[in-house]
This record gives C-alpha cells, structure tokens and sequence, in this order.
C-alpha cells in the first residue's frame, strides 16, 4: 500500500499548492488555471478511493463545463482592476486568522475523532451507484433535473440585454 | 491509507476557499474560491463513502457537483449584470443597500 501512500501524498501537496495560488495570483485567467489543476486533483482522488463514476462527472463537469463558464465570465468582464493586486489588504490580515482559526479547529476535531480510522477501499462500480440512484434517490434526482432547469431559466434572464436597451 | 489523510486534506481546501471569499475583491474570484470550498466537501463525502463501503457518498458529491454547477451558471449571470451596470466587478463598489 505503499504506492497509494506516494500517490495521495504527490496529488495531495500538488492540490494545495495549486489552491493556494489560485487565491493569490494577480492575473486571474492563471487562477482559472490553476483551478483546474485543484479540480483534476479532485478527480484523480475520487479514482484513488475507487469512486469512478464521480471521478468521471468531476472532469466532465467542473474541467468541461465550469471552467470553460469561468473562462468566459472573465473575458466578458476583463477591466483594468484585475492588473494591480486586487487583494484587500486591510482585509487581508483578519481572512488569514479565520483561515488559519477554522483551519485548527477542524484539524483538532478531525484527528481527536477520526485518529487512526484505517481506509481500505473497493471499487464501487457505475452500475451500483446508478441502482441506488435511481431508486432510494430517484425523488431528489428529478428535484434536481427541476433545479438545473430553473438556473438555466434564470441565468438567461439575469444576463439577457434589455429589448432596446 | 488513512480516512484522515483525506479529511485533513477537505480542511486545508476548505481553509484556502474560505480565505479567498473574504480576502479577495474580484467578483469571479470569489466564486472561484466557492469552488474550492464545495470540491473540499465533495472529497469528504467520498472519504467517507469508502470508509463505509456505501456508494450514498457518491450520490450526494453528485448532488452537490449538480448544484455547484447551477450556482456557477447564476453567479456568473449576476457579476456580468454588475459589470454590465457599473463597469467594474470589484466586490467592494457594491455598496447600493449600505445604510
């Protein structure tokens, strides 16, 4: 198990380094980038603990589809303010404590609950994943078709230019 | 492998998203940092999917990939409105409700 060990911890520091840049790079078209290194990390964790179905939809979705909205909302919305650091930096110091505060508190509580709690995974297939979804969840499952429809619906209202305007 | 291992790492995501929504000014940014936030829930609920050899914690990072996804779509639609109407989409100039 010493492979998974060198694979979770190379994933693992590449993520949060990424992340970090993406919360402190200048140019924000390098921060979508960076972003998508975050989310295919993402990706390849979900492969890792054998959930291969969510892997998949990770990069079809967030890689395919969320970053290439992203992409687009940046160069709709290009203006001189993304050239000099845009960081608050009267605001900068108080977001670090409450970072770093959280960021104790939940380390303190995960490691006294979940010490040594071993992880061994097995493979859970599409086909199983697909049985549970479409019957115990089916109900949630439309709710959410009915969702997605409304955002659509509603992004293309907000969006949309005024007739003559 | 230990369940930690992946919970920590949720945290530490967790951490860098919710600094970037309160440190940065950039409208898109801050949806970017929302991103990281929801990716860091989705690693937990899978941790501890395999933890429990269910597939429920697939089924609601799915969820929660759906949602994220229509949040996008409408978070975009309102920055580019703001930019639309005030030529900027610097967070701290949208002060129209301040009192």
């Amino acid at each position: 198990m010493i492979a998974e060990h060198v694979a979770f911890g190379i994933i693992a520091a590449v993520m949060v380094a990424s992340a970090l840049r993406v919360v402190t790079a200048r140019d924000i078209v390098h921060a979508a980038l960076y972003l998508v290194i975050v989310l295919a990390g993402v990706a390849a964790l979900f492969l890792l603990v054998g959930a291969e179905f969510t892997g998949i939809t990770q990069v079809l979705i967030y890689i395919g589809a969320v970053i290439v909205l992203f992409l687009f909302g940046i160069m709709l919305t290009r203006s001189d303010f993304d050239q000099d650091g845009e960081t608050d930096h009267k605001r900068k110091l108080p977001a670090i404590l409450t970072a770093l505060l959280l960021l104790a508190v939940m380390i303190g509580a995960l490691v006294d609950r979940f010490g040594d709690d071993r992880l061994d995974p097995t493979p859970q297939t599409t086909a199983q994943v697909s049985d549970e979804l479409f019957s115990q969840y089916i109900v949630p499952f439309e709710a959410v078709s009915v969702l997605l429809l409304a955002a659509l619906i509603g992004a293309i209202v907000i969006a949309r230019r005024e007739q003559g305007g | 492998m230990l369940l930690n291992e992946m919970l920590l790492l949720g945290a530490v995501l967790f951490c860098i998203g919710v600094y970037g929504v309160l440190a940065r000014r950039n409208g898109v940014l801050v949806l970017m940092s929302i991103e990281l936030i929801l990716n860091a829930v989705n690693i937990n609920l899978i941790a501890f999917g395999a933890f429990h050899h269910t597939v429920i914690g697939q089924i609601f990072a799915l969820f929660v990939i759906t949602v994220a996804a229509a949040e996008v779509g409408i978070g975009l639609a309102i920055v580019l409105l703001l930019y639309r109407n005030r030529r900027s989409i610097d967070l701290e100039q949208v002060d129209l409700m301040k009192g």
